[in-house]
Parts: C-alpha cells; structure tokens; sequence
C-alpha cells in the first residue's frame, strides 16, 4: 500500500468524526485517541517485528512473547480482584497454554520454529487467552456471588469446597467458552476471520489462507478449553479457608 | 437446676465481622439428648452461634468443644456430618426434589433409594409424588419441609435448626414439630433449635439459651421463659427489643 493510499483510510476516520460532531455524541475526543494509539502503537510492532525477524534470535522471540503475556496479565488481573493471588494465577494459566501449544506446533513440526510463526501465533493465544480469562473470572465472581447459598448448603451437609463450587464452577467455564464454539460455527458464513482475510488480500492463496486460518480456530478451541478450566481450578480454592469455610460466610440473626 | 452433659459447650466465644462484635464472651452449654432452643430479637447472633456449632464459621476468640472434643480436632466434612444443619433460608440445589434428598449421600459417593426418598419426605409430611418436582418450583413452606428431610439423611448425632418452621402454616408446623421431638426420643439427638416462636420455644425446649445483642443473657430450662427473672429477658419476653 502506498503512502498516499494509506493516507487516504483516514476518510474512515474522518466519517465517525463528522457524525459525532453533527450529532453531539460527543465522541470525537475518544475516537481521536483510539486513531493516534493505534497508529503509534501499530507501526511501533511492525518496526519491532521487523527487527525481530531479521535478526532472527531467540532472545528477542522469548523477549516478545513474555512482554506479550505481562501485558495480557496486567489486563485480565483487575477483573479477578476479589482473588487472592489472581496475578500468579492468571500468568501460570496463560504460560501454560503458551507452552502447550507452542510445543505441540513445533514438537509436531506444524509451523516452522520461526520468529514469523511464532510471534503472531503467540500473540493470538496470549491474547485469547487473556479474553477467556476475563469472561471466565466475570462469570465466575457474579456465579460465586448469586449462589452463595447453594456452596454454603453443601458445605453444611459435610460437601468438600470443591463438590461445593462445582456448579458454580462449571457453569463458568462453560459460559466463557461458549462465544469461541458459536463464533467458530459460523465461521466463513458470516463472516471471514481477520487473519484469513488478511492473507488474502496479502495476495496469499486462499486454500492456504484457510488452512492456516483452521490451525488458528483449533488452535484457540484448546487455548479456551485450557484457560477457563486451568484458571478455574487455580481460582476456586482462595474462596475458602483450611477449616473448609466460605471466606465471605454470613452469620448474625 | 439439674446437670447436664454438654454436647457443645462455648468457652468464652466472641466473634467479629467487618468490625464489628457480632457474639460477646459467651459461655454456655447445649446439654447433650435434649432440645434447646435458641430464642433472641434479630441481629443478637443466634444464626452465627448455629454456624459456629457446625463449622461454617469459627470463633475470633474463645473456644468450642463437640462431645469432648475441642471442635478443631474434626475434619470439617466429618464434624458437618456429626453436626448437622437446616439453613433458616431453605437452599435448594438445581433438580428434583430427588436430587436434592440424594445431595447429602451423593457428597460421599453413595445413594438413596428411591423408597428412603419417599419415607424421609412422608415424614416431613410432603407427599411423595413430589419426588419428580423441581426444587425451584416448590412454595417457601415445601422448600423447608425438604430442607429438614435433606438434613435429616445425614443421620446427624446433633441437629442445627433454623427457624425451620417460619414459612409453614399451623398443621405442618405441628407436624415437623412432632418430627423433631420424635427424633429427639428415638435416637437421643441433640437438638438446637432457633424459633421467634417463643410459645414453641417453651413447649418444644428442655433448656433454653436466651441472646440479646450478641450476649448470652440467660440460659436454663425452658419454663424459665414464662416466668423470666433476668430484666432484659423480661423485655424481650413482653415484645420489646431488649
């Protein structure tokens, strides 16, 4: 794309501008922000990535990938407060699902141990992952907090902590996984995944594009599945004590 | 006043929440194959002393003991067994009625017959055609009567009752009263009983525990309700927030 192409996309900047400002929505401040980010934070990848990839050292690709993954902690950390020692919690989950999926991609030779496979595979699982992460820890405190009672009640009857959170539980990872099994349903009938498209207008061959595009959508039906149910085990135990008791019990009356 | 062997006795116990002294140096027993009732205004603790009885909670300060032993030396699951509880809200879990007089056994890998359901469930006075019912579906009153059947599987050496018969109306609450004295009779269980119902407290107690603002302000044998001595149990006694 040339430079004058490039900035000519700004006309799509330009239209929510224009209406914003016509219709006092009052957006204009946020959108001009988002533009600035993104362009600064974009070409700022794309030159590491370019340095990345030319030098071609390990140190740089282990670099990039654990910058990647502080910055999806410090993300999904604030929606799990309410968690003793979330922090820990979510990085061993999201290393976990690194290290297994990266190893069986290049333990099977599925992708070349390249900085050009690695680096943006990474950058789709870290970032999935983060995604599970915050849906589970969402559905999870609002599950914990709605059925208070129904813990307490198993706990009462001489219910293990982990028999007593397991519907909780459960219907948490299932509710956090559920967006990545119905969007891969439809996938390429309605529409057609970013990094498909990409390789496409790329000028890459289509057939190829979806084969890589399907190691993708496995690749994040696993990232899901091991995220929310990793993080879920990990999680559930700081909500009780050694003497089996809900740490947030209600007494009085 | 006669003596009693304790089944549970408090040893100077205080608990605290959120900053504030919810139960205030209490010391006193539940004596063991008796009923007790436990009666107070709202708000004096009576629900955290249940608690406390059965493990859900443990004391800030003070000391519980559990037929002789102090209450730390139980596995939890284990003492929750011995010391069973019906909560004052009635939880029910998702599923039948079935699925919830099973909860109890299946937490430890076991199961109920489908006639034990229907015995437990007869004598909680519910019949048993509500088996199949979902839980969820059930009016207040049922929801108790299925609590206290669920606590009862448990086959507890103590039972913990909160304010069990509240939602029911007269007829079944005499029912689940005979229930309970009759278990009481039968295996010699101790009973702890919270009622407001202070007519029920004198006919269905042996002994009595009287809590005003978190303070253990008389215990004794239950008459001592009809005619009380202590002045702030009086007031209570005559309708008054003490």
């Amino acid at each position: 794309m040339s430079p004058v192409a490039l900035s000519l996309t700004l006309i799509f900047v330009l239209i929510p501008l224009v209406l914003s400002k016509t219709l006092h929505l009052g957006l204009e401040k946020d959108t001009l922000i988002a533009t600035v980010r993104s362009i600064i934070q974009l070409f700022a990848v794309g030159y590491i990535l370019k340095f990345v990839f030319e030098s071609d050292s390990w140190t740089y690709i282990l670099l990039m990938v654990v910058l990647m993954i502080l910055a999806a902690v410090q993300n999904a950390r604030k929606k799990g407060k309410s968690i003793s020692g979330i922090t820990w919690k979510i990085t061993a989950t999201i290393v976990a699902v690194e290290v297994l999926t990266q190893g069986i991609l290049l333990g099977f030779s599925i992708v070349p141990a390249e900085a050009q496979y690695i680096i943006p595979i990474s950058g789709m699982v870290v970032g999935n992952s983060m995604v599970l992460s915050i849906l589970f820890l969402n559905r999870f405190t609002a599950e914990t907090e709605a059925h208070q009672d129904r813990t307490e009640l198993i706990l009462s009857l001489g219910g293990t902590p982990k028999q007593a959170i397991h519907a909780q539980l459960t219907d948490a990872i299932k509710a956090s996984m559920i967006p990545t099994i119905e969007s891969q349903k439809t996938m390429g009938l309605v529409q057609l995944p970013g990094m498909m498209s990409g390789q496409i207008i790329a000028g890459a061959d289509p057939v190829q594009a979806v084969q890589f595009q399907l190691l993708i959508l496995f690749l994040l039906l696993t990232t899901a599945a091991v995220s929310s149910i990793l993080l879920g085990f990990l999680s559930y135990p700081s909500l009780f004590n050694e003497r089996m008791q809900l740490l947030r019990e209600r007494g009085i009356d | 006043m006669k003596s009693y062997i304790p089944a549970i006795h408090f040893r100077s116990v205080s608990y605290e929440a959120g900053g504030k002294k919810i139960l205030k140096n209490i010391t006193g027993s539940f004596p063991a194959g008796k009923i007790t009732t436990l009666v107070g205004p709202s708000g004096a603790g009576k629900t955290t002393v249940l608690k406390m009885c059965n493990g859900l909670l443990s004391p800030s300060f003070g000391d519980i003991v559990v037929s002789g032993r102090p209450i730390g030396d139980y596995e939890p699951t284990d003492l929750r067994r011995r010391v069973g509880i019906a909560l004052q809200d009635a939880p029910v879990i998702k599923g039948t009625v079935f699925d919830n007089l099973a909860l109890p056994l299946r937490l430890r890998k076991k199961e109920l017959s489908e006639e034990a359901a229907e015995a437990w469930l007869e004598d909680v006075g519910l019949e048993k055609e509500y088996l199949d019912t979902k839980a969820a579906e059930l009016s207040g009153g049922q929801r108790q009567k299925v609590s206290i059947a669920r606590t009862l599987i448990n086959e507890s050496e103590i039972l913990l009752l909160d304010e069990i018969t509240s939602a029911l109306d007269r007829t079944s609450r005499r029912e689940v009263e005979d229930l309970i004295v009759r278990i009481n009779q039968k295996y010699g269980t101790t009973i702890i009983w919270i009622t407001h119902n202070l007519e029920q407290a004198v006919s269905i107690g042996d002994y009595t525990w009287v809590l005003i603002n978190g303070k253990l302000v008389e215990t004794g044998e239950s008459s001592l309700l009809e005619h009380p001595q202590n002045e702030r149990v009086l007031e209570f006694v005559k309708g008054g927030d003490a």
